[in-house]
């Protein structure tokens, strides 16, 4: 025994805490089923009879006189002391230290008693088999494990009237006696009686609760055996409180109202001022309803007040709503406040693998999660929201992404937003215009600074090249095309899209969304008139002037269209491909290198037709070549590493040749497969690029990409001076109307 | 910062009412007592429009050299008074209105207790203790 204690911690701790409790009476059925005496057995033990106590009254014990009932002959006595518990209680008390001593001195008479107790008391089997596994080792030492027990017992609840010396221990333990106060909840009819009301009590609800506080109490116990944790329900009292709780609520998952909740705890007379604290600390949600954690955290907590623990202040961790965690319960009853269980401190699993090791899994996981899902349910929906919320964002990438990586934000959000409704735009026309999305994309960088521009004109492209309608309506993407290219240098197609700003891109998406009717590639040039047009009334998000948007509504017109012409050319990255076009625009322009049109063109082949189609758009922006010479030696620049293509040639140079290719693409879009007559427009107006455009669709795409890409710069930068232009003459407007308001004075 | 809060019902009876240890009570208990005219006066002034627009937080009812009274009420009339000492300038009005919306959330804590019956005197020390924070920091946590 004194092994047992020491197993159990006792002896560490210097009294029997709950856990060490229920870690003893587990070793001591250990003990008494002959296994030997070790941490691990409790574990593995699962059957362990419940260890037979002299002083048994706690449902637990008769629980462990149940699955005893088997071995009962030498615990026999045992088992007897085991079935009085739930009857014992306080109330009992006095019977209790009697049936201390009895067992102790009579095994036997209380033997059959338990035996037959024990079957009847079904669920809260935990507890008894704590009690009876304590009960089995003191069996193995005949009488002092009686005392122990029986100490046990007394402290329990009662003075057990002192067993033996080693009850001294017991009886030090205080938490014990909560345990055997469940017991006395159930208590008052004797323990048969309690037995016998057990299984009966699952039909009567108010015996059950006698019942069941006994169970509970006893699985309380049990449960409680878990280090340090008096409140921890048993996987017993777990199963009692649920099925109490089917009988309100049938459905696991739902609420008891109040008034159901109030009623039914009534029934356990206790006085309103408690049951209401009861209720206070239970429902964790403050909801007027329990969940089924908060229901078994109320009956567990009047089955602990029944049995004379008193109501803790704050709800026990153990009880605590379940609302992460499926794990047992095995907390360490600390602060209410933490809503995960914490997992059982290394002493409950030994004290906890009791004879039901799975009946404490899967019960609380069941409680657990069913409660979880109730409690949890606010917060999962949160995170959820939380996390769909996020993700919210990420699809657009993915979108996007599939159309064409997004590229790095190399330049101001805007880009950034290009990017991202290029990777939109991408997806959207992932089918058949997945080049050509590729293109927008890459165009749509440009243009999402564009893109409010060319929402409103962009509205007419039903292409859904909306990456494209970004492209273009960004004028300020002068960065985009640095960033498109990178994207399409660095990346791969479909991938790595940094996501763009979400609700930026919006905007322009809708623009590109028109610049995609625009695109539709039935108009070349009219497409792009149209887009330019449309444009400069759209312009909304982005104050941009229309202009920027405008050529850029054309580049991504005409990419559209090359891509819609080019769809049949291998996509890679749709949007990718747009910002390959630049680049390889640029590279052309600089490199003069066909090849690296290939390359490139193989990925954007649309990206050429988009370019392609975004020069004649470009052309419109001839202004602003500058601004997006840089720009492409930017993105050339990226390009070239990506590609790995020569460097582009002076900016200048492929903007223009942007522009010639544009113009050129347009008569030739609708050639071929207009891809590659986009691209050998835009080839033969770029020195750089050579006439692959017949051979190779990708390199015109490519090169339509670029020249959107450049497209959208442009549209970018002149939407921007537009709004500068803007914010002057607004200011002027001011001064003067301040000058007209001082004349007047100045007359006076 | 509150020397005093209390809960008033609505046929004027206290439902809960506590003050600062230290303070004399019955003083307060008289403080709030008397406010309670100007919460109702506040009230069917008020009362004359919409009752849905009507404010719930009253504002300061009147003052004294000592100590300024606000009120509050919510919409199925119970009060909520709060006395907080004048010296505490650094108190405004928000602090004050969110002093009463915590208030005014711990009130229905209590009353979602389905053991609660309306009317009753809030005898749960479990749910008022939010009531202790506004008197230690002005602001429960």
């Amino acid at each position: 025994f004194c092994f047992i204690m020491e197993l159990c911690g006792a002896t560490r701790l210097g009294y029997f805490g709950r856990s060490q409790f229920y870690i003893a009476l587990k070793l001591v059925a250990v003990a008494q089923s002959g296994f030997p005496l070790r941490v691990e057995s409790i574990n593995t033990v699962k059957d362990l009879p419940l260890p037979r106590f002299v002083a048994s009254k706690n449902e637990q014990e008769s629980r462990h006189a149940a699955s005893y009932s088997s071995d009962s002959e030498n615990q026999g006595s045992y088992s007897g002391v085991i079935p009085p518990p739930p009857g014992r209680g306080q109330v009992k008390k006095g019977s209790i230290s009697h049936d201390t001593v009895q067992p102790r001195t009579t095994a036997d008479p209380q033997e059959p008693a338990s035996p037959v107790v024990s079957p009847q008391q079904s669920p809260p089997t935990s507890p008894h088999t704590w009690r009876k596994h304590n009960r089995h080792p003191s069996g193995g030492n005949s009488e002092r494990p009686l005392a122990g027990p029986g100490p046990f017992w007394s402290p329990f609840g009662e003075a057990q009237s002192g067993g033996s010396a080693g009850d001294a221990v017991w009886s030090g333990h205080s938490p014990p006696p909560p345990q055997e106060n469940w017991v006395s909840f159930a208590d008052t009819p004797p323990t048969s009686t309690l037995l016998t009301m057990h299984p009966a009590s699952a039909q009567d609800q108010t015996t059950v609760r006698t019942v069941a506080s006994a169970t509970t109490a006893n699985e309380i116990r049990r449960q409680s055996s878990s280090y340090d944790d008096p409140w921890k329900i048993t996987d017993e009292q777990r199963q009692y409180y649920v099925n109490q709780f089917k009988t309100i609520q049938p459905d696991l998952n739902g609420f008891i109202p109040g008034s159901a909740a109030k009623e039914f705890f009534t029934k356990s007379k206790l006085p309103i001022l408690e049951l209401s604290h009861i209720w206070e600390l239970s429902d964790f949600d403050k909801d007027g309803a329990l969940t089924l954690d908060e229901f078994c955290a109320a009956f567990h907590l009047v089955v602990a007040r029944k049995n004379g623990y008193d109501l803790p202040e704050k709800l026990p961790e153990s009880l605590m709503p379940k609302l992460i965690d499926l794990e047992d319960s095995a907390d360490v009853g600390d602060q209410p406040g933490e809503v995960g269980y914490s997992g059982s401190p290394a002493e409950a699993p030994p004290s906890k693998s009791p004879s039901m090791p799975s009946l404490n899994q899967t019960w609380p996981e069941l409680n657990q999660s069913s409660e979880q899902w109730e409690t949890f349910s606010e917060r999962s929906s949160s995170s959820q929201t939380l996390t769909q919320f996020d993700s919210n964002i990420a699809p657009a990438d993915p979108d996007t992404a599939i159309v064409h990586p997004v590229p790095i934000r190399m330049t101001p959000s805007k880009i950034h937003m290009q990017e991202m409704e290029l990777k939109r735009t991408g997806s959207d026309h992932t089918n058949p215009t997945s080049p050509l999305l590729v293109k927008p994309s890459d165009l749509s960088e440009e243009n999402k600074i564009n893109s409010s521009v060319k929402f409103a004109s962009g509205n007419t492209v039903a292409d859904g090249y909306s990456s494209s309608d970004s492209f273009t309506s960004d004028p300020e993407q002068i960065g985009s095309n640095v960033t498109r290219q990178r994207s399409h240098s660095g990346t791969s197609p479909d991938n790595t899209a940094p996501p763009p700003p979400p609700p930026r891109p919006q905007p322009s998406h809708s623009r590109s969304s028109s610049l995609d009717m625009n695109r539709t590639f039935t108009v070349t040039t009219g497409q792009q008139q149209a887009g330019v047009v449309a444009h400069p009334p759209a312009v909304p998000p982005r104050p941009q002037p229309s202009q920027a948007p405008g050529p850029v509504v054309h580049r991504p017109v005409d990419a559209d269209g090359l891509i819609t012409h080019t769809s049949t050319s291998p996509q890679q990255i749709p949007e990718q491909p747009n910002f390959a076009d630049f680049s390889q625009f640029e590279v052309f322009a600089a490199s003069n290198v066909n090849e690296e049109q290939d390359d490139e063109a193989e990925k954007h082949p649309e990206v050429l037709l988009v370019e392609k189609a975004s020069d004649p758009a470009s052309s419109l922006r001839v202004a602003k070549t500058d601004s997006k010479i840089e720009e492409k030696t930017a993105t050339s620049a990226p390009a070239n590493v990506s590609k790995g293509t020569t460097p582009l040639a002076p900016p200048p140079k492929p903007v223009r040749r942007r522009l010639k290719s544009e113009d050129e693409l347009r008569p030739e879009v609708d050639e071929h497969t207009q891809k590659t007559g986009v691209l050998a427009a835009v080839l033969a107006s770029q020195p750089s690029i050579p006439r692959s455009i017949g051979k190779d669709k990708k390199a015109i795409q490519a090169s339509i990409r670029r020249n959107k890409e450049t497209n959208t710069v442009l549209a970018r930068l002149n939407s921007e001076l537009q709004q500068q232009l803007k914010d002057v003459l607004e200011e002027r407007i001011s001064l003067e109307v301040q000058l007209e308001q001082l004349r007047p004075f100045s007359h006076l | 910062m509150a020397v005093c809060v209390a809960v008033i019902a609505k046929e004027n009876y206290p439902l809960y009412i506590r003050s600062a240890p230290t303070e004399n009570e019955l003083k307060f208990h008289y403080m709030v007592h008397t406010s309670l005219d100007v919460v109702d006066e506040k009230i069917s002034a008020m009362g004359k429009a919409l009752v849905d627009q009507r404010e719930l937080y009253l504002g300061l009812l009147y003052p004294t050299e000592d100590y300024k009274v606000y009120g509050y009420v919510t919409n199925s009339k119970v009060k909520f008074v709060m006395v907080v000492d004048s010296s505490n300038t650094a108190l405004r009005d928000n602090e004050i209105r969110s002093m009463f919306r915590k208030l005014h959330n711990s009130y229905t804590d209590v009353m979602c207790n389905p053991f609660y019956n309306p009317g009753d005197r809030i005898q749960s020390r479990w749910a008022l203790f939010a009531v202790h924070a506004l008197f230690l920091q002005g602001l429960p946590c």
